[in-house]
Parts: structure tokens; C-alpha cells; sequence
């Protein structure tokens, strides 16, 4: 502030160049802290990511230089290839199940959990322990071993007299069991919705109580309109990780996405085709592939999120 | 408030019978969730031939065999995987403070030329799937002679590369009164001894959940060291466990969910100190945790 008091009015050549200096520094100074990123987003995103873009249109196996095939690999992958459209088919139904699903079970804890219930802390700590192991390739074999012939549900299911099958090793339930392990850690979604939850002021439920909503009115018309912002975000995050899953997938199928590859995720097909048979071009294309859907759906939502999302700012 | 608190006033039970439900829900979720963990860690203390078919949580005959067969391991010693997970996520901690601290402070406190663009382009690589620069990377580091060393999975952090945790801190710091920044400047302090001495210190939450959330994730993460390492004394935690499954199979299941549980123990560790910090970091920023 004082310092702006002291500029006089005018100007002399001098002073201009050590201002115009200044500034040269200053700029040097701010990119020296900008550095590392820059650096990093020049030769490890931005280069990579163009770099990609152009071996989609190429044949390379790593052994030989790129040869430029134009469009032929997405004319394979559309017109050609059984794997890439069953592992599109695998991986939408895995999102559309267990992205819903996961949100669905978080907001309805997190809304029993904003009851004022004694022990808040405890439960919030226990529902969230799954979504910070459930990365962990331990957490995966666990669940091999839950769902196998003779795991720990069907000797639960046994109980009641039921004759469970191997869930991981048949095609008809594999997916599935993936799509549970997801719902498993619904422990971050929670806690965000939580956080949400607790934002809606108490009075607003007072005034529509006293208007006569009754709690299923008060849930449809004042809890879920407030909270779609929450609901929006944690949707967009959910499903973009929901599209890149790969570790749970490789464990129970040891990296075949088997049996019969029911549990081809996408991601897992792009690392056969790019690591095990070193089809680097073709795996390129199919990463743009996902690029462009990941791209299209976060767009789309954005778009149409005017007319869902209710911000009250 | 009032209105709600004499309700339940006049009719205790129900309130009482209302919140004894709640609980019974509550308590019943967590133990279904909670259950396979548990059974896992009893597990680790069966033998062999008393995992299969046996849901109890209390072994019969405790053995901490499982354990000594798991560590002394294959051909190579769990501890070697052991070790090798925590050069790489502590490498990775000091990368991604550091790099992200600086980046973040840029884009919060100074002003330079293209600044809006830079930061525009930063956003735009949150959305980015890794998958799309995984080939040129994998030719980049392969060309440098990195593959098969630690290289090419730490030295990203150093270069931010997660650009989530930027935006994370970026946030905490713009949250930080300027009036301290002033002061600073006034006492004759340059960028560089502001962040130091002003940001830094007044940042410890935010930089702790960073380098908590990078040691996880680096911990847990399986993609990077399936792709980069090749060498069985270089395996980090994850892709031993994953030898134990393809090579064991179905016969030393006990020895697989010992080390599980060594491997989960590090996160556990983290979990049960700093819950409430992991738990603000994502209520306030929406960390995917």
C-alpha cells in the first residue's frame, strides 16, 4: 500500500527499465516455484499425451520404429474386434451398477448417521476403513477367497441350507463380485455426503414440518435438492474411477479377465494388448478411446447439470 | 430446535426405540463390512487346513507358522518387498510435498506471465486417465534405461505429476490471510522465505494429508510397479502378494493372508492415528480417499 503512495507521476527512462527489470525477475522468481510442475507436465503429460495421439495412427511393437497406418487401428477396433466391444460391454455394466449402487448406500448411511446418533465418530471411522484398504491387492485376494467354492459366503449361505456356486470362476457371477467389492467402499462418498448433509440448515425441515411434509416429502423435495451438488460431484468421481478399476480385476482373473472374460475391464484389455503382446499402437488408440468417452460423459454431465443441480449461491 | 426437542419430549420411547434401530442398522452394516477383514486376520493365524469351510474369527489352533513361511517367502524375502514399498512411497512423500508445495504456491500467490494458462492446462490434467500418456511414458523411461528401477515411479512426484494434490494445497494456501504475506514483504522476506517461513508452517495440515494420501496410494498402488518392474528383488508389497497367488495357488492360502495382513498393516497404521485428518481431508476437499 505505501509503497504505490511513492510511485511519483511521472516516469523517468531509468526507473522504467528497472521496473521493466523487476518485473523480468519477478517472472523468473515465479516460474523457478512453477518448475518442477512445469517440467513434469511439458515431458510427462503434455508430451506423452500428443505423443499418444500420434501412435494411435501407427503400428509399433517397441522392437521397430512406428509405421504410420492412418485410422486403421479405431477402423479394427470398431469394425473388428469382439474383445474391444465385449470389454466396453463389461466395463459399462460394472459403472452402471456399482457406481449407483455405491452412491446410493452412502447417502443412506450418511443420512442415518446424521441423525445425532451417539458413537458418530466410531461408525463413520469403521464404514470409511474399507475405502482406504480397498486399493491394497490384498483386499482382492480376500475376495477371491470370500467368493470362491468353498469361501466364506457360501459357508454363510450354507446356513440357511443354500448351495452357493463359485461365484469368482463362473462367468454368470464374476462381474458381479467386482461390483461388490466397489459398493464395499462406499466409506468416501459417505463421507462426503455426510459433510453435505450438514450443511442443509435444521430449520428448513422445521418449517416444512410444521407445512405438514411428512419425512418421505421432506426427503424428495428438500434433502435431494439441496444435496445435488454433492450428488454430482461424488457421480463424476465415482464414475471416472469406476471406467479406470483395473487391480481388483487382474487379481481375481490373475490377468486374464477370465473366466471367459467376464471380467475384461477395459483398462485390463489395454494393458494385454499394450504389455502382453506389445501392440503399442493399437493400445494407444484405445486410450484415446477412453479418453474421448471419459471426456463425453464429464462433458454431458456438466451440460445438463443445469437442470439438476441446484446451487443456492 | 425447540420444536423438535419437545417431540421427543413427550414421547421418549419412541425417540429412544427410533435411535435403538439406528444403532441395531449401524452395528450391522459395520460387522457385515467388517467381518472378511477380521476373518482374514483370524485366518492368518489357522493352519492351512482350518481356513476353508470355517467362517469362526477365533483359530482353533493359533500358529504364527503362516507368518514365518509368508516372510521367508519364495525366492525372495517378503522383507525385500517390504523395503522396497517403503523406499518407494517415502521417495514419493518428499517428491509430491515438495513439488506440489511449490506449484501450489505459484498459482496462489504470484503473478507471472501466462499464469491463467498454466493453471488451466494444471485442471485439465486432473480429468486426464493415466492410461493416455502410459505408452509414451513406457518408451520415455524404457529409453532412459529406467525400467526395472524405482526411477520412473518416483520421479514424477518430484515433477507434481498428481496434480490433485496442487489443487489441494492450493486451496489451503489461498485460504491463508495475505495480511501474513504483507508483513513479510514489509520485513523485506522474498517469495522464497515466504514460503518457507510463512506458508509452510501455517500449512501442516494440508501438507500432512498430502503426504499421508501419497503414502497410501503409492503403497497400494499395483499398476505402476506390474508395468516398471520386472525383477523379482525389486517387487514392492503388491506385486508380491501377487506371486504368492499365481505361484502358491490355492495351496498356502494361510501364508498369503499373513502377509495381507503385513501388507495392510502400514495403511492400518495411518488409519488408526491420523482417521480424523484423513476423514477432514476428504470431507473438505473430496479426496477420493
Amino acid at each position: 500500500m505505501t509503497t504505490t503512495a511513492q510511485i511519483p507521476l511521472t516516469i523517468s527512462e531509468p526507473e522504467k527499465r528497472s521496473k521493466r527489470r523487476g518485473e523480468l525477475s519477478r517472472a523468473l522468481v515465479s516460474y523457478s516455484f512453477l518448475a518442477p510442475w512445469l517440467i513434469g507436465f511439458l515431458g510427462l503429460t503434455l508430451g506423452p499425451t500428443l505423443a499418444s495421439l500420434y501412435l494411435s495412427f501407427t503400428n509399433f511393437d517397441l522392437l521397430q520404429d512406428p509405421q504410420f497406418i492412418g485410422t486403421a487401428n479405431y477402423q479394427r477396433i470398431v469394425t473388428n474386434d469382439v474383445k474391444f466391444w465385449h470389454s466396453m460391454q463389461v466395463t459399462f455394466t460394472y459403472v452402471i451398477l456399482a457406481v449407483p449402487l455405491k452412491l446410493a448406500f452412502a447417502l443412506g448411511l450418511a443420512m442415518v448417521l446424521n441423525r445425532g446418533i451417539a458413537g458418530l465418530p466410531l461408525y463413520r471411522a469403521l464404514f470409511y476403513l474399507p475405502s482406504l484398504l480397498g486399493a491394497s491387492v490384498a483386499i482382492a485376494v480376500l475376495w477371491r477367497q470370500l467368493f470362491a467354492k468353498d469361501g466364506l459366503v457360501n459357508v454363510a449361505l450354507a446356513l440357511f441350507g443354500i448351495d452357493g456356486p463359485s461365484w469368482i470362476s463362473d462367468p454368470n457371477y464374476s462381474l458381479y463380485t467386482l461390483v461388490l467389492l466397489s459398493i464395499w467402499q462406499f466409506g468416501s462418498p459417505m463421507i462426503i455426503f455426510l459433510a453435505g448433509l450438514r450443511q442443509i440448515p435444521p430449520d428448513v425441515y422445521e418449517a416444512a414440518s410444521i407445512d405438514g411434509a411428512n419425512k418421505m416429502q421432506q426427503f424428495v423435495k428438500i434433502t435431494l435438492p439441496l444435496l445435488t451438488p454433492v450428488i454430482f460431484f461424488n457421480g463424476i468421481v465415482q464414475t471416472i474411477d469406476a471406467f479406470k478399476a483395473f487391480t481388483p480385476a487382474f487379481i481375481i482373473s490373475e490377468g486374464t479377465g477370465g473366466p471367459i472374460d467376464s471380467t475384461l475391464f477395459y483398462t485390463l484389455y489395454l494393458y494385454q494388448e499394450g504389455f502382453a503382446y506389445f501392440r503399442m499402437g493399437y493400445a494407444s488408440a484405445l486410450a484415446w478411446i477412453l479418453l474421448i468417452i471419459i471426456a463425453c460423459f464429464t462433458a454431458f454431465s456438466f451440460l445438463t447439470s443445469r437442470y439438476w443441480v441446484h446451487y443456492n449461491d | 430446535m425447540t420444536d423438535a426437542s419437545t417431540t421427543v419430549a413427550t414421547t421418549p420411547n419412541v425417540g429412544r426405540a427410533r435411535s435403538l434401530l439406528y444403532h441395531v442398522i449401524l452395528c450391522g452394516v459395520s460387522l457385515l463390512m467388517l467381518y472378511p477383514l477380521l476373518w482374514m486376520l483370524a485366518s492368518s493365524f489357522k493352519p492351512d487346513d482350518e481356513i476353508f469351510g470355517n467362517a469362526s474369527l477365533w483359530p482353533d489352533t493359533f500358529t504364527i507358522d503362516a507368518y514365518i513361511r509368508g516372510w521367508s517367502g519364495l525366492t525372495v524375502s517378503f522383507g525385500t518387498f517390504f523395503w522396497n514399498s517403503l523406499v518407494i512411497a517415502v521417495l514419493s512423500v518428499i517428491g509430491n510435498v515438495f513439488s506440489c508445495s511449490l506449484a501450489a504456491y505459484a498459482f496462489a500467490r504470484l503473478r507471472f506471465p501466462l499464469k491463467n494458462f498454466w493453471f488451466a492446462l494444471m485442471l485439465g490434467t486432473l480429468m486426464l486417465p493415466y492410461h493416455v500418456t502410459l505408452i509414451p511414458q513406457y518408451v520415455l523411461f524404457l529409453n532412459l534405461d529406467w525400467v526395472n528401477t524405482f526411477l520412473p515411479l518416483v520421479v514424477p512426484k518430484f515433477l507434481a505429476a498428481d496434480a490433485f494434490f496442487i489443487f489441494l494445497l492450493y486451496q489451503f494456501f489461498r485460504g491463508i490471510p495475505r495480511e501474513l504475506d504483507e508483513a513479510a514483504i514489509i520485513d523485506g522476506a522474498g517469495p522464497w522465505r515466504i514460503f518457507w517461513s510463512v506458508m509452510l508452517p501455517l500449512s501442516v495440515p494440508a501438507l500432512a494429508t498430502a503426504a499421508i494420501f501419497t503414502f497410501i496410494w503409492t503403497w497400494d498402488d499395483f499398476f505402476g510397479p506390474l508395468i516398471y518392474l520386472n525383477d523379482a528383488s525389486q517387487y514392492t508389497v503388491q506385486l508380491g502378494l501377487r506371486t504368492f497367488v499365481d505361484s502358491t495357488g490355492k495351496s498356502d492360502w494361510s501364508a498369503l493372508f499373513a502377509m495381507s495382513v503385513v501388507a495392510l498393516i502400514p495403511v492400518l497404521l495411518f488409519f488408526v492415528v491420523f482417521q480424523r485428518l484423513l476423514i477432514e481431508g476428504i470431507a473438505t476437499t473430496g479426496l477420493k480417499g
